[in-house]
């Protein structure tokens, strides 16, 4: 075959749609899915759950988006871009999902009723009332603690997302479905820099180590299910997030040690703070930041759409 | 099979190689790497896909700084995309330049230190996010005209990096387009907002084409080369020619009272551009030039660390 | 070896020999080698030829040549292969060994013809 017309074939061979890239569609994320709300679920506990999650998602996606511009090669900047977009992409499904069993609390008022859910509850929620862990709270650093973080935060979501994938809520059975695909790649991207981080100059492991030592005790509160997951994981909804904790440490456990970095003990589990909007003291000011960051334009301009 | 080396082309070689060299351009044919080709389009090739390079990466700025703010989590997801898109452009050029025999990194080198130029156009603020729009559509507009003829390009990694990235760059003037449009349907500030844009993008997009042909020295035997295929005058009009009506439609003033319809050509005659402000900007003295190479400086010094510890883990386990 | 896509084997005679053949040394912390990528577009086509980049050993580059080469889905399957393991033809073989090519009528696409008289993008 003519060598054009096989590289023709490599870019032309797609609808129109796939000129937007992933995640930046213009359609209702949740068109043609079944929304009704399982029978013996609370969408209130429901709406709750997907916060968590898609909080999760939205603040790590907004870490992640620090790097643009500043990353160490190009290649990274389009490694950033993609897990980020990635994240990003789960936030709007899950947060609209929230929006759709009608947890909007406050944030409906305030945004009026021109915006959509998921901008709703992204821009017009205040502090405490997001469900985010400190794990993606805590501020990014440099590029060790921004790699040791997605590695730890992918190896949990993507240990929770691949039993979710059995979910009663056919939303979420479909979000994490999506999910697992993206969240596997964004594991073995932050793995391949841990290793090369932890086992490359002694500056580098140096970085890594002190990355890992700060970055370790905000696991403490990510293994104890808050009421509403207590509630929800027996009924098939919702994942125990005890059940995750031996996967989680066995390959963290494994990725450090072949990095050739020191495992620190596993701090013990602590209340789910973060979950239920009551953040420490140090991560309540830095997700204040972001939040400040992420909602400004958005809440100067009420009654706006974009 | 013969394969004589040609590291040693004598006179004779030189002038049959020049011939062929130029029998291949008459042909419309393509240029490839291991051809031989004159020194001089080796040098103005590399100069300007790594200027073209140098400016999808610093172009990433102006809007990049709209990313963590931007006003729905759609527009931060297309923004997003699109940021990343230019990231791949770049790559894409750069590509193309080390086809050439340049090194990516002694380009970056290049452009940190102000020895290679990037687009003037990146070194304007972006004030508000119908910044992002207007970038989208006029100087993502300009630039597709200024890129579509070059997949066309007489070298064939350059006119093959350019058939992807024009294809990419659609959705890139689309998205702006679409935002534009949304925000003159929003609310009175938000009209005001696009039409302030407009007003600080349109004269610096009309200088993205470049001075004016008779201010033009190299034109000639760019385009001679099949380098270039168009001259900078004729493609702003065909840019203005293009933009006019999509301004009408979207509602916005264009900052040029004397733009108006030949009736005769059916093509718009403008204002006169203000060229020495054109030169400033081009010296480095645009408002954001400091501030574009700091970061990119920046990006080089503190990543450091990051290649060397990659580059160490790869020599100890090969 | 007939696929001469790949534009590696970079020492033309009109250029300096590059990477791994003569770059000044000391420089090689931040000049992570050049990967030459190829991406099978979809089932029953060849890998081609997309373009190169750089990546400090072959497993990352791999994984850079999936985030930047096929980020919109556009490809099953990724070969990478360093630039200065490439082994080409000299240009001089050319005629000879793919004459005949007068009739390898360059044609580039015209897919993206900008409406020059509606305010449609």
């Amino acid at each position: 075959m003519h060598e054009e017309t096989v590289y023709d074939a490599l870019t032309a061979a797609h609808g129109d749609d796939a000129r937007w890239a992933f995640g930046a569609g213009f359609d209702d994320p949740l068109a043609g899915v079944d929304t009704t709300v399982p029978d013996r679920v609370e969408p209130a506990d429901l709406g709750a759950y997907c916060l968590m999650l898609g909080d999760d998602a939205l603040v790590l996606s907004q870490r992640l988006i620090e790097w643009i511009t500043r990353a160490p090669e190009l290649e990274e900047e389009v490694a950033f871009a993609n897990v980020a977009l990635d994240l990003l992409g789960q936030a709007r499904l899950l947060l609209a999902r929230a929006g759709s069993v009608g947890v909007l609390g406050r944030s409906r008022e305030r945004a009026g009723a021109s915006i959509p859910d998921e901008d709703a509850l992204a821009y017009f929620r205040d502090p405490d009332e997001f469900r985010c862990t400190a794990l993606v709270v805590a501020d990014g650093g440099d590029f060790a603690r921004t790699l040791v973080r997605l590695l730890m935060a992918s190896t949990w979501r993507l240990a929770l997302f691949t039993q979710l994938q059995s979910s009663r809520d056919p939303v979420l059975a479909a979000i994490a479905g999506k999910g697992v695909a993206e969240l596997s790649y964004h594991r073995s991207h932050a793995a391949r820099w841990v290793l090369r981080l932890g086992d490359g100059t002694a500056e580098s492991h140096r970085r890594a180590q002190a990355a890992v030592d700060f970055l370790w005790p905000l696991t403490a509160d990510l293994f104890t299910p808050t009421e509403v997951e207590a509630r929800l994981a027996p009924a098939g909804v919702a994942v125990d997030p005890g059940r995750l904790r031996e996967e989680v440490h066995g390959v963290l456990t494994d990725v450090l040690t072949r990095a050739t970095l020191t495992v620190p003990e596993w701090p013990a589990s602590a209340p789910p703070t973060g979950r239920l909007g009551q953040h420490d003291p140090g991560r309540s000011e830095e997700l204040t930041d972001l939040l400040a960051g992420l909602q400004g334009l958005a809440r100067r301009h009420p009654g706006a759409t974009w | 099979m013969p394969a004589p080396t040609l590291t040693r082309a004598d006179a004779a070689d030189e002038t049959a190689l020049q011939e062929h060299f130029d029998a291949t351009i008459a042909a419309e044919h393509r240029i490839e790497p291991r051809d031989w080709m004159p020194e001089g389009y080796r040098k103005t090739l590399v100069r300007q896909i790594a200027q073209h390079a140098h400016s999808e990466i610093i172009g990433m700025q102006p809007e990049g700084d709209w990313l963590l703010a931007a006003p729905s989590l759609r527009r931060k997801a297309i923004l997003l995309a699109k940021v990343q898109d230019e990231a791949g452009h770049g790559l894409y050029l750069y590509s193309a330049t080390e086809t050439l025999g340049a090194d990516r990194a002694d380009l970056t080198d290049k452009l940190i230190e102000g020895r290679q130029k990037y687009s003037s156009i990146f070194n304007y603020p972006t004030l508000t996010y119908a910044d992002v729009g207007v970038i989208g559509w006029l100087v993502d507009g300009a630039a597709i005209c200024n890129q579509v003829p070059l997949c066309r390009s007489s070298y064939g990694p350059y006119a093959r990096a350019m058939i992807r990235i024009c294809k990419e760059e659609s959705f890139h003037q689309r998205q702006g387009y679409e935002l534009l449009l949304t925000m003159m349907r929003g609310t009175g500030e938000q009209q005001a907002m696009v039409q302030d844009a407009v007003d600080r993008w349109w004269w610096p997009s009309l200088m993205m084409f470049g001075p004016p042909d008779t201010e033009s020295p190299n034109s000639a035997q760019s385009m001679a080369w099949g380098i270039k295929r168009h001259s900078n005058d004729e493609l702003r009009q065909r840019y203005v020619d293009m933009t006019v009506p999509q301004a009408e439609f979207l509602g916005v003033t264009l900052p040029d009272p004397e733009l108006e319809l030949d009736p005769e050509t059916g093509r718009y005659r403008f204002g006169a551009i203000d060229w020495e402000e054109f030169k400033r900007v081009l010296a480095g003295n645009g408002p954001r030039n400091a501030e574009r190479i700091a970061r990119r400086r920046a990006a080089r010094d503190d990543g450091a660390w990051v290649l060397a510890a990659a580059t160490a883990y790869a020599e100890k386990h090969s | 070896m007939t696929d001469v896509t790949a534009e590696g084997g970079r020492n033309t005679p009109s250029s300096p020999p590059l990477a791994g053949s003569g770059r000044p040394p000391g420089r090689g912390r931040r000049d992570w080698p050049l990967y030459e990528v190829f991406v099978r577009g979809k089932r029953g086509l060849n890998h081609v030829h997309v373009g190169s980049l750089h990546a400090p050993d072959d497993e990352m580059a791999v994984h850079a040549a999936r985030d930047l080469y096929t980020r919109r889905n556009e490809g099953v399957s990724i070969w990478v292969v360093r630039s200065t393991d490439i082994t080409a033809s000299s240009p001089d073989e050319k005629d000879a060994l793919f004459a005949p090519s007068g009739d390898k009528v360059y044609r580039h696409p015209t897919f993206y013809e900008i409406p020059e008289d509606v305010p449609h993008i």
